[in-house]
C-alpha cells in the first residue's frame, strides 16, 4: 500500500501491566489508510490486551496512542469511538429484538416532531440509513423493519460492521470476526473487509484463521507473550514463517 | 445465545435482495402470535355472549353495565401491568408493585384527610395525589439503587422491598382501613363522564403516555436494547444504571397511581390494596405477549392481556360460576400464552432459551 501516507492510527511503545503480569510490552505499530493489519499470536499473546487498551476499555500503563499525528487517551471506549476507534466484537454487540436502523443508531437515537410538537424516533431516517450503509456494504435487506435476530451469522456481522461505516469509523477493530461462520458467511466478511479497504479506512484484524489473515490483510503482526515477535508483509511471508513466530520457532 | 441458523443462503454480491428469514408464512405465525391476546379476548367475549343468550337469554358484551364494570375492574392490575411492561422488557421484574401500590393508598387516605379541613377539597385532593405518588417512588428508588449499583438480581431485591412496603403500607394504615373523609374525592373514584367511569378516563389517558413512552421515545428504546442484550447496549453507549434507577421509581409511581385511584373508588385506603393484584399484573403481560426474558413486549398486548384476565373474572361471576374457576382460567391462559410464543419462536427459527 502507500507507505508514505501519514497514519491514522500509531502505537509507540505500548506497555500495560496486571500487577507483576506484563501482558504487553513495549509494543509499537501503525496504520495507514486503507491498510489491513492482521494481529496474530497464541491464546495469551497480548493481542486482547492490546485492543482494549486502544479502544479505551482500559489505560495503558505507559507508552503512547497517537490518531493522525496527536496524541490521544481515551479514558472510556465511548471517547475512543467518538474519535473514530470502533470494535467490533465477537459476539457483535447488537440487540437482536431491534432492526437494523435501531442498532445502527443504539444509543444515539434520531428524533423528529409529530404534528409539530410530539418528539419521536425518527424511523424513517433510521431505515433510510439502514438501507444505504447496508448498500454499501453491498448487502441488500428486503425488510428493513424486521429484528435482525431473522438474519444470519454473516449479515448481522456486516450489520454490525455498518453501524461503524455509518459513525464514520476511521479504524474498525475487528475481533475474530469470521470464527463462528459457515464457509460462505465467511467469504462475505471477507469481501466486506476489502471494502472497508477500497473506502480508505484502517482495520486491525484479529484471527487464528491463517487462510483469512492472508486472504485480506496487506501486513502481519505476530505477538508472543506480549511483545512483537515479529512483522511481515503478506506479500513476503509465508504460513509457515508465520507459525515459527507464533510459536517461537 | 444462539443465533439463528445458517442456512447456506448464497451470500452472492450481485446486489439481489437476500432473503432474510422472513417469508410469507412466517411472518403470518408471527402476526398471531403476536396478536394473541387480542385472540384471546375476543374468543372470552364471544364464549361468555354464547354462554349468557343460551342459558338465561341475556346479553354479555352489549349490556353497557358489564363494560363499565369489566373496565373498572381492569383500572388497577392493568396500571400495575404498565410499569410491570416495562421492567419485564428490561429483562427484570417487579414483586413490589402490589405493596407499594397499598402504601400509596395509605398515603393518599391520610394526606387527604389531613389536608381537607385547612386547605379544601379540591386542594388536598391533588396534594394527596402528589405526596402518595411520590411517597411511591421511594421504594421504586430503593429497587432501582439495588437492581443498577449493588446488582441484585431485580427477584430478589423487589421481593425484599415487597416486605418493607407491606409493613409500612400496614403500620401506617394502623393494621386497618384508613376512611376518606372528603366528598370529592368519592365522586372522582365513582363519578362519570359521557357514561365512562373518572378512573377509566385517567387510566386510558395514562397508559396511553406510556405506550408513546415506550414505542416512540429514547426511553423506550432502550428499554428494549438493555432486555435483548445489556452488554450491547453499555457499548453503545446507554447509562445503564441511570436507566433502571428511573424505571424502577417509574413502575413504581405507576403503582402509586392505581393506589390513589383504589382509594378513590372506595373511598378508603388499604394497605392491602393491590395484594391479589401483583400476580395478575405479570400474567398480563405474559398473555399480552411479553417474554419473561426480556426484549419484547407492548404496552397495547399488556392492555390486552389485563382485559382478558378481567373478563374472565367478571365474566365467570356474570354466568354464575363458582371464583374459584377464575384461577384456573386464568391460569390455563397464561400457560396457552407462553406455549403459543415457544411454538412462535421455535417456528421462525429464533433463539428458544437463553
Amino acid at each position: 500500500m502507500n507507505d508514505v501516507a501519514q497514519p491514522i492510527l500509531e502505537v509507540s511503545k505500548l506497555s500495560k501491566h496486571f500487577g507483576a503480569v506484563q501482558a504487553l510490552n513495549d509494543f509499537s505499530m501503525a496504520i495507514r489508510p486503507g491498510e489491513v493489519v492482521a494481529l496474530a499470536g497464541d491464546n495469551g499473546a497480548g493481542k486482547t490486551t492490546l485492543i482494549k487498551a486502544i479502544s479505551g476499555v482500559y489505560p495503558p500503563t505507559s507508552g503512547e496512542i497517537r490518531l493522525k499525528g496527536a496524541p490521544v487517551s481515551f479514558s472510556t471506549p465511548q471517547e475512543a469511538r467518538d474519535q473514530g476507534i470502533e470494535t467490533i466484537y465477537q459476539d457483535l454487540a447488537l440487540a437482536d429484538n431491534l432492526s437494523i436502523g435501531a442498532n445502527i443508531f443504539l444509543g444515539r437515537e434520531p428524533m423528529t416532531r409529530k404534528f409539530g410538537f410530539l418528539p419521536v424516533l425518527d424511523r424513517k431516517k433510521m431505515a433510510d440509513a439502514a438501507r444505504d450503509t447496508m448498500a454499501l456494504l453491498d448487502f441488500h435487506v428486503s425488510r428493513l423493519d424486521a429484528p435482525v435476530s431473522n438474519f444470519s451469522g454473516g449479515q448481522r456481522q456486516a450489520v454490525a460492521i455498518g453501524r461503524a461505516v455509518y459513525w464514520d469509523a476511521q479504524i474498525l477493530i475487528m475481533d475474530e470476526p469470521t470464527a463462528a461462520l459457515g464457509v460462505p458467511e465467511q467469504r462475505k466478511v471477507i469481501s466486506l473487509i476489502h471494502q472497508l479497504k477500497a473506502q480508505g479506512r484502517g482495520v486491525i484484524f484479529i484471527s487464528h484463521n491463517l487462510q483469512d489473515i492472508f486472504a485480506v490483510s496487506d501486513r502481519i503482526i505476530v505477538l508472543r507473550r506480549g511483545v512483537t515477535a515479529g512483522e511481515r508483509k503478506i506479500s513476503e511471508t509465508t504460513h509457515d514463517e508465520v507459525v515459527k513466530l507464533m510459536v517461537g520457532g | 445465545m444462539t443465533t439463528t441458523p445458517t442456512d447456506g443462503t448464497p451470500v452472492a454480491s450481485n446486489g439481489r435482495p437476500q432473503a432474510d428469514h422472513a417469508d410469507l408464512a412466517k411472518t403470518l405465525v408471527q402476526r398471531i402470535a403476536d396478536l394473541r391476546a387480542w385472540l384471546f379476548l375476543a374468543a372470552l367475549i364471544i364464549g361468555f355472549e354464547a354462554w349468557a343468550r343460551s342459558s338465561f337469554g341475556g346479553t354479555f358484551i352489549f349490556n353497557p353495565f358489564n363494560l363499565q364494570s369489566i373496565a373498572i375492574f381492569a383500572v388497577a392490575p392493568l396500571l400495575l401491568a404498565t410499569g410491570q411492561t416495562f421492567v419485564i422488557i428490561s429483562g427484570g421484574i417487579d414483586l413490589s408493585l402490589g405493596f407499594i401500590m397499598g402504601l400509596a393508598a395509605v398515603v393518599a387516605a391520610h394526606v387527604i384527610n389531613y389536608a381537607t379541613p385547612g386547605m379544601g377539597a379540591p386542594t388536598a385532593i391533588l396534594l394527596g395525589f402528589l405526596v402518595a405518588i411520590l411517597v411511591a417512588g421511594i421504594p421504586g428508588f430503593i429497587n432501582g439503587l439495588l437492581v443498577s449499583r449493588l446488582r441484585v438480581p431485580p427477584f430478589i431485591g423487589t421481593l425484599g422491598m415487597f416486605g418493607v412496603a407491606r409493613g409500612v403500607a400496614f403500620l401506617l394504615a394502623g393494621g386497618t382501613t384508613v376512611p376518606v373523609h372528603n366528598p370529592l374525592f368519592a365522586t372522582i373514584g365513582n363519578g362519570r363522564f359521557i357514561g365512562v367511569p373518572y378512573i377509566v378516563w385517567i387510566t386510558a389517558v395514562f397508559v396511553l403516555v406510556m405506550h408513546y413512552l415506550l414505542s416512540q421515545t429514547r426511553f423506550g428504546q432502550h428499554n428494549y436494547a438493555i432486555g435483548a442484550n445489556p452488554q450491547a447496549a453499555r457499548r453503545a453507549g446507554i447509562d445503564i444504571k441511570s436507566h433502571l434507577l428511573r424505571l424502577y421509581i417509574m413502575s413504581a409511581c405507576c403503582a402509586g397511581l392505581a393506589g390513589v385511584l383504589y382509594s378513590a373508588r372506595f373511598n378508603a385506603g388499604a394497605a392491602q390494596a393491590g395484594e391479589p393484584l401483583l400476580l395478575d399484573s405479570v400474567a398480563a403481560v405474559v398473555i399480552g405477549g411479553a417474554s419473561l426474558f426480556g426484549g419484547s413486549g407492548t404496552i397495547l398486548g399488556t392492555v390486552a392481556g389485563a382485559f382478558v384476565i378481567a373478563v374472565i373474572q367478571y365474566g365467570l361471576v356474570f354466568v354464575n360460576v363458582e371464583p374459584f374457576w377464575q384461577f384456573i382460567s386464568v391460569g390455563v391462559v397464561i400457560i396457552i400464552s407462553v406455549l403459543i410464543d415457544q411454538a412462535q419462536r421455535r417456528f421462525s427459527g429464533g433463539r428458544i432459551d437463553e
